[in-house]
């Protein structure tokens, strides 16, 4: 009892040292990937290549002034931005990051847990993170932050629905929510050979739900200042920063888990090399995936983000739902 | 008393508590966060419950899309309400409907509903899971009423989507 307890201890630390690492370099690595996108270096003084940077960073905001907005409704002010880092953080817990090891004689799986709706939980914790910006936009008490807590709310239900959706052909395939038992079933091939539509469905509602670009609306800094975090200063705005970064790596986790074969090797002949190696990888390229996208695409207008995703993306997601189902009558499963 | 027991009684008078929250706030979005919070606490109970799958669905429905909407609605009219108290006279019928559940739901505690459906998580295992033994009765033995609460919902969304496009045109 004891022993399972300390286990589950150091998984949770190991995973959670693990994300904050990928929230900080994430941070570095947005900054790199887009100065190298517009053929400049990115920050290069803090270490070399600017690999410190981060800590700098870190440093920097700590130290700044902690401004609170004097007509805010300061519960809600200060709550906001720790439901930020909430989700994700929560989320951690039932992404498997490898196939079961055995260490002095005791078999310990490579997931913190593994319950039988896990795909339900991660859906059911992401929906939280929109009441980050919908209380920080509402509590600042001012018009730029309410508009973009606003569009935050109006995109994050239409978008949790189709994310939902294209997950459901995934789910239909393999006949459970247990994500351990979804990688499982990609061992020979992945899921996105399957559902590629479901791939790129997923893809673009969980750009829509981290709010980047193209789906930026909620921050759009041209029109609304900085959107929800316009009065936000200090180690509360590093929050809301933190709470978008460990947002990004959780979500591309599970693009990796649901789609990319998780821990499984691509080709058999590299199978050498531990699961939680090719996770990384696997997580790693779908991170700069994110970070392409921001600088490939001009921003949506509010209604061009509304009609993409009632109009396009859920009929299209419905459509692959009523496809699987029929393949799957017609030739008894994939 | 078992640790599930402990539990099960933990959160639910922290779910009593947050409804209570939830009545007696004045502010319209403090009252949506108790009710965040409530739903949580319910979600709490049901897993307690061996209900794992009615848990997520209460968390990820109730907990976030429909507070969310609320949420949404309450950003919409005026942030300023700290002053406006409930005038109207509504909490009459509120109470009598308040009354009629209650006494529903001492019939079903009194009666012995409880006891015919206490091994429920038993027979789920048996089945499979929870979400399976769910799936499983809800398209085989209660598909009927699922296909008219379908139908039901089908009929407010094409309602409503009538009474605002009315309201466009015109």
């Amino acid at each position: 009892m004891i022993v399972a307890i300390i286990v589950v201890a150091v998984k949770l630390l190991i995973l959670f040292a693990v994300l904050m690492l990928f929230v900080a370099y994430g941070t570095l690595a947005e900054r790199k990937v887009s100065g190298h996108i517009q053929d400049r270096l990115g920050p290069y003084h803090c270490g070399p290549h600017g690999l410190l940077q981060p800590l700098a960073d870190g440093l920097k905001l700590f130290f700044k002034e902690d401004i609170v907005a004097a007509e805010s409704d300061k519960i809600l002010y200060y709550l906001a931005p720790m439901i930020a880092i909430v989700p994700a953080i929560l989320a951690i817990g039932v992404i498997p990051f490898g196939e079961s090891i055995t260490l002095f004689g005791r078999k310990i799986d490579l997931v913190v847990t593994d319950i039988n709706v896990a795909l339900l939980y991660l859906l059911a914790v992401s929906s939280f993170s929109v009441y980050a910006i919908v209380f920080g936009g509402w509590s600042s008490n001012s018009k730029y932050p309410l508009l973009g807590g606003l569009r935050s709310a109006a995109q994050f239900i239409s978008y949790e629905l189709i994310l939902g959706l294209s997950i459901m052909g995934v789910i239909m395939v393999v006949g459970s929510f247990s994500l351990v038992d979804i990688v499982h079933y990609q061992k020979s091939m992945w899921m996105v050979v399957y559902q590629p539509l479901a791939f790129i469905i997923y893809m673009i509602a969980a750009t829509a739900e981290l709010n980047r670009l193209p789906f930026d609306l909620p921050e759009a800094e041209s029109e609304l200042v900085g959107g929800y975090h316009t009065e936000y200063s200090s180690m509360k705005f590093a929050m809301f920063f933190l709470g978008e970064y460990a947002n990004m790596t959780v979500t591309s986790a599970v693009a990796v888990c649901l789609f990319l074969g998780g821990w499984y090797s691509p080709v058999s002949f590299l199978s050498w090399i531990p699961g939680p190696i090719w996770f990384v990888v696997k997580l790693v390229a779908v991170f700069f995936f994110l970070l392409w996208l921001r600088w490939t695409y001009p921003r949506f207008r509010y209604d061009q983000l509304m009609v993409f995703s009632w109009k396009y993306l859920l009929p299209l997601a419905l459509v692959n739902i009523l496809a699987t189902g029929g393949v799957m009558i017609l030739f008894g499963g994939i | 008393m078992s640790w599930s027991q402990l539990f099960f009684y933990v959160f639910a008078v922290l779910a009593v508590i947050m409804s209570l929250m939830v009545v007696t706030r004045r502010k319209a979005i403090h009252s949506a966060i108790f009710l965040i919070l409530a739903f949580i606490c319910f979600a709490a109970t049901y897993i307690v419950m061996n209900a794992e799958l009615l848990a997520a669905i209460q968390v990820l429905v109730y907990a976030g899309g429909v507070v969310g909407l609320i949420i949404f609605v309450i950003m919409l009219v005026k942030a300023e309400e700290d002053e406006v108290r409930q005038t109207h006279g509504q909490w009459i019928i509120a109470a009598f409907i308040a009354l009629i559940l209650v006494v529903e739901v001492a019939f079903v505690f009194l009666g012995n509903l409880v006891q015919r459906t206490g091994n429920l998580a038993g027979k789920m295992a048996q089945a499979g899971g929870n979400t399976e033994a769910v799936g499983l009765v809800l398209y085989t033995k209660y598909l009927f009423p699922f296909e008219v609460a379908s139908v039901l919902l089908l009929a407010a969304m094409i309602g409503a989507i009538v009474l605002a496009k009315y309201k466009l045109e015109r």
